[in-house]
């Protein structure tokens, strides 16, 4: 199968959608110059250029005109160049977008998808780091998407449009450039989906977003120390794909969750706990989590390294659950 | 002119300092020394300077993701900042902060900002503070002409002119927000027109004259320290270097960035007012020069030795000392 990067498979994904559904257009801060900051975007303003609007830097504003469209029959794709500045725009996220089924007794649907670039990149401190995948998870009304592949971005994204209530999408920067297989045409990968990414009998590693292919990487070099580990990958964090999750759990008796995020009330933090409740009676020891220490992104390098999780990170942990 | 030769000089060296220590930056940023964003100022000098000439060493500044310039005419030493850039020890904020995050609350310069528009608010509420204790102190926030468009700037300047709070509001409006000329996504060409809407005076200046900028913003200063309240100046300015590292630029023409370099550099067109007034001989101006540049080598030899953060120091400064980090 052809290989396109992340960004590339995100890309076909958004030109796909428009091409099918005119209702779609897309928003955000510098989506058309340079074809956007992660080239996410590029060749839209030649193709739909009625459909795509570059705009102030107005997170709020944008995010409410999101809201209204959607409302009256739109689908929005809003792009928040940072994923921190979606804390801008949170009243219309969390108070508007979330919620305006439910209090409408099911009358509204604001089918949006809001793109969230997250995680460290290059070296932008506090302020352009965070992934905050768990402050969503909390709010009803919201779903939470995080593909970790080439292949599954396009899937989850033309899904995420599809979708008739609001998706946020998180994209971690440092993943737009890895390259991976991506189906040619419709593929879609339908939301609420783990994916099993590598088959192990000794313990089940649950992973989110890049750390999905950080813990194959440990999963090999466990293999040294006798080790079959299974690779879940959550793929949705909200709807959460508890059956898949739990099922392979059951069967390997130990469990693993890692997240790039804080793991203090994090995303990893939500998946431990489910799997604590309902895998009980089959857990052969503790539910163990991966992240990063519960601090801000700090800027030089020589701490950052400190902060993200690697991948002795996850086979460390392996050892400490299965012990 | 109200501006005094001692001042003037100041002043001149302050635009090289500034100019020269992001131009050593951004060279160190080829040898990888200095890592992350780094949005140069130059072009620009002549509003932080300007403006902070008017300052007293207790008023306060709040400046933008594009900060160097605020941080050093405020009083920042060079060699702290280098050393920040440098993600080392011994920097302004310790290694945590970087280019965008520079503070140095022992000159009540309460920080740059990776948020647009983010300072605003918080500028009239340290002016909220000095009217609350009963000082004069005056409290000014710089922001691009991108901040603009944030509800943060509706909000923060309604407060001030609602409270008529001593704060001054300095737009530097350089016609890009990143990679999008201003007009694309504006529709009011001057900033300073939206002064109107909070019933406070709004004033353009000529941002690559340090003249021009000082008069007005000391006349901004002296009303906000007077308790008459709030002033926006919009400094009609230009960077000369791309938005951040790595920018193509391909939004604009490399004619148009000659242009402003060769005939609107602030620095040359303050050398020369200096010149015309009998306050700055040649000799004295290249005794400047040199040690300024004396100055940013230093620096960069300071934040070379300095010693790179220790891990134990990833959790500490989350809350005050004592206090447990889950
Ligand atoms: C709330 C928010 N939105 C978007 C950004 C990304 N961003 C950083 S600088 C910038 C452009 C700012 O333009 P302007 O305010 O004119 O300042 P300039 O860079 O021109 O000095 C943008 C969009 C941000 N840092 N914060
Ligand atoms: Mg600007």
């Amino acid at each position: 199968m052809r290989e396109l990067t992340f960004s590339e498979a995100l890309r076909e994904a958004l030109h796909e959608e428009m091409e099918r559904d005119e209702t779609i257009f897309v928003i955000g801060e510098d989506v058309i110059t340079h074809g956007g900051p992660y080239k996410v975007t590029d060749g839209i303003a030649e193709r739909f250029p009625e459909r795509i609007f570059e705009t102030p830097i107005a997170e709020a504003g944008i995010m409410g005109v999101g809201v209204g469209a959607a409302m009256a029959g739109m689908n929005p794709v809003v792009e928040i160049m940072y994923m921190d500045f979606v804390t801008c725009a949170m009243d219309e996220v969390v108070n508007q977008a979330a919620k305006m089924r439910y209090m409408t007794g099911g009358q509204a649907s604001v089918p949006m998808v809001i793109r969230l670039p997250c995680g460290v990149g290059r070296l932008l401190a506090a302020q352009h780091s965070q992934i905050m995948e768990s402050w969503f998870m909390h709010v009803p009304g919201l779903q939470v998407v995080v593909p970790s592949t080439p292949g599954d971005a396009k899937g989850l994204l033309k899904s995420a449009i599809r979708s008739p209530d609001p998706v946020l999408f998180f994209e971690y920067k440092r993943i737009y450039t890895s390259r991976g297989e991506v189906p040619d045409g419709e593929h879609t990968i339908p939301l609420g989906q783990a994916k099993i990414c590598r088959e192990g009998e000794d313990a089940t590693v649950v992973a989110i977003g890049p750390m999905v292919q950080k813990s194959l990487e440990a999963a090999v070099l466990l293999e040294d120390d006798g080790y079959d580990v299974e690779v879940v990958d959550a793929r949705s964090l909200s709807p959460l794909d508890t059956e898949t999750i739990c099922e392979s759990v059951s069967r390997t008796g130990h469990a693993v969750v890692c997240g790039e995020d804080s793991s203090f009330a994090g995303a990893a933090s939500e998946i431990a706990a489910m799997i604590g409740e309902n895998c009980f009676g089959d857990l052969k020891g503790p539910v163990v989590r991966v992240g990063s220490p519960h601090v801000p992104m700090p800027f030089s390098s020589e701490l950052v390294k400190h902060v993200v999780p690697e991948v002795p990170d996850i086979t460390d942990a392996v050892s400490r659950a299965m012990t | 002119m109200d501006l005094s030769p001692e001042l003037g000089k100041k002043m001149y060296r302050d635009m090289w300092r500034i100019r020269l220590f992001e131009e050593e930056a951004n060279r160190q940023t080829s040898l990888g020394s200095v890592v992350g964003a780094l949005h140069m100022y130059c072009g620009e000098e002549a509003v932080a300077v300007g403006v902070c000439g008017n300052l007293r060493d207790d008023d306060y500044v709040l400046g933008t993701h594009r900060s160097h310039g605020h941080c050093l005419a405020k009083g920042a030493e060079s060699h702290r900042m280098m050393a920040e850039l440098f993600g080392k020890a011994t920097g302004t904020c310790a290694g945590k902060g970087g280019s965008m995050h520079i503070a140095d609350f022992s000159l009540n310069m309460l920080g740059a900002n990776g948020i647009v528009g983010a300072g605003i608010a918080p500028a009239t509420g340290a002016a909220l503070a000095s009217k609350l204790r009963g000082t004069d102190q005056v409290s000014v926030c710089f922001f691009g002409d991108g901040a603009a468009a944030r509800g943060t700037f509706h909000e923060g300047i309604g407060l001030g002119a609602l409270w008529k709070l001593p704060v001054v509001y300095v737009c530097e409006n350089n016609q890009y927000q990143q990679w999008v000329p201003r007009m694309n996504v504006a529709v009011l060409d001057s900033v300073a027109d939206m002064a109107g809407s909070y019933a406070i005076p709004g004033v353009s200046v000529n941002g690559q004259d340090l003249v021009e900028v000082y008069e007005v913003a000391g006349e901004a200063v002296a009303r906000a320290r007077r308790g008459e309240g709030p002033t926006l100046i919009e400094a009609r300015t230009y960077r000369f270097y791309g938005h951040s590292l790595g920018d193509e630029e391909q939004y604009r023409s490399s004619e148009e960035v000659e242009e402003m370099r060769t005939n609107h550099d602030p620095i040359t067109t303050f050398r020369s007012t200096m010149m015309d007034q009998g306050w700055l001989t040649e000799e004295e101006d290249a005794q400047i020069q040199n040690e300024v540049r004396d100055e940013i080598t230093e620096a960069v030899r300071f934040a070379d030795e300095s010693p790179f953060p220790t891990p134990d120091n990833v959790t500490t400064d989350v809350l005050a000392p004592g206090q447990e980090v889950a």
